[in-house]
């Protein structure tokens, strides 16, 4: 097959437009970036709540305790896989890195869950309650999401819709984890689904818009 | 960068992921070549995806327009061909998405198939294929702002409001630009002033 004349004038204009570039830092000191934000949080909440309260009820509860590192976990690896995906050329499957995380996540809520239907040992939250968690996680989710949005749209994401469900799932895991600082109450059913919908309103509506805000450099 | 610095026993690829390294530093000359060198890459990844041969040179330069604004997300110390293909898959689906949109609406226009006489007219197809790729080049020559303002105000069709909201710019200077550029382009074709 005969290939057709090559576009030399456009490589020569861009070639005249060539400026020097700050490359992209690699993801995981990009992550890293991001964590702090989310630590710098974490701290101003302990100083608020304290710590005492948190550690009696981990002791009291163990899979309170694995659930929130299993949201830390997710948090961290969501993150890493959204930063990892906003660059050309690398694996999709960078999308099933938080997948172990998750799964400690919702087990450890689960089982803490069926736990306290047997034998409760925390004051179980009534459905007021619960509707806070779903406003402490999503107004957290907020700006964890915005921050991350803001911190990809210098990288060029082929595939926006898998790196918005990823920024969705880090901020949501990243602000259930946080909520455990201050959280008083045991995984009753009803708190355990308000959580689970505070994260699901948060991945989709990051899943939503992430194709329009994602892709600065693509239009 | 110079020839020294690259070895003959450096591989193609080793060879591109080091000329763009340089390009990101400035380096006109690495910058040109390794975008010549990438014109067949960018053509096998948009056939990988079904381009026809007509559409093949509008996903090149897609393409080069690409990398050229996410030249700084390339990593060095990774595959440079994986990158490239990566961006130039994405542009062949856009490619083929805009000729699907476009083949859906222009399909039932009979009444443009009967008035367009040397609608089979190979001399005249390539006459105008040669015209668009000039007109496209031009465009791509233009200022990054006038360019900007072409792409989403004329090509694309968006209203001033959402050009305005895709590139944050204020709709005075997108309608600034545009002047501009069309006075630079009728300039360019037809030597006005």
């Amino acid at each position: 097959m005969v290939e057709s004349r090559l576009p030399e004038s456009l490589i020569h204009s861009l070639g005249a437009q060539l400026t020097p570039v700050r490359r992209l830092p690699p993801p995981w000191l990009r992550t890293a970036g991001w964590l702090l934000a989310v630590a710098v949080i974490a701290t101003g909440l302990l100083l608020h709540y304290g710590t005492e309260h948190m550690l009696r009820r981990w002791a009291e509860e163990p899979d309170i305790a694995l659930a929130g590192m299993g949201a830390v976990v997710t948090a961290v690896c969501a993150a890493w896989a959204a930063f990892a995906l906003g660059v050309p050329g690398r694996s999709p499957n960078w999308a099933w890195l938080p997948l172990p995380g998750l799964l400690l996540w919702v087990g450890a809520s689960g089982l803490g869950c069926l736990r306290d239907l047997v034998a409760p040992i925390a004051p179980v939250a009534s459905a007021h309650q619960a509707g806070d968690c779903l406003v402490f996680i999503i107004s957290f989710s907020v700006p964890l999401s915005l921050l991350l949005i803001a911190l990809l749209r210098r990288a060029c994401s082929l595939r926006p819709v898998r790196t918005a469900v990823m920024i969705g799932l880090a901020s949501a895991a990243a602000s259930s984890a946080l909520l455990e600082i201050c959280h008083g109450f045991a995984v009753a059913a009803t708190d355990l689904l308000m959580h689970a919908l505070a994260v699901g309103i948060v991945v989709a509506a990051n899943a939503a818009m992430g194709g329009r805000l994602l892709q600065p450099s693509l239009r | 960068m110079t020839d020294a610095d690259l070895s003959a026993s450096d591989t193609p690829e080793r060879r591109r992921a080091a000329w763009m390294a340089a390009a990101q530093g400035g380096d006109r000359l690495a910058y040109e070549r390794v975008l010549g060198d990438s014109l067949s890459l960018i053509r096998a990844a948009a056939r990988r995806q079904g381009v026809s041969v007509d559409q093949l040179d509008d996903v090149v330069q897609e393409t080069l327009l690409t990398v050229h604004k996410v030249r700084h997300t390339y990593d060095p110390s990774r595959s440079y061909d994986a990158w490239l293909s990566a961006i130039a898959g994405r542009r062949a689906i856009d490619a083929l998405r805009s000729h699907g949109r476009r083949g859906r609406r222009e399909l039932h226009d009979e009444h443009a198939y009967d008035t367009v006489a040397e609608l089979d007219d190979a001399t005249a197809a390539t006459e105008r294929d040669q015209e668009a790729r000039r007109l496209r080049e031009a465009i791509a020559s233009l200022p990054p702002g006038q360019r900007e303002a072409v792409e989403q105000l004329g090509l694309k069709e968006h209203s001033l409001a959402e050009a305005a909201a895709q590139t944050g710019r204020q709709t005075g200077a997108l309608k600034v630009n545009l002047h501009r550029a069309m006075k630079a382009l009728r300039a360019r074709f037809h030597g006005d002033p």
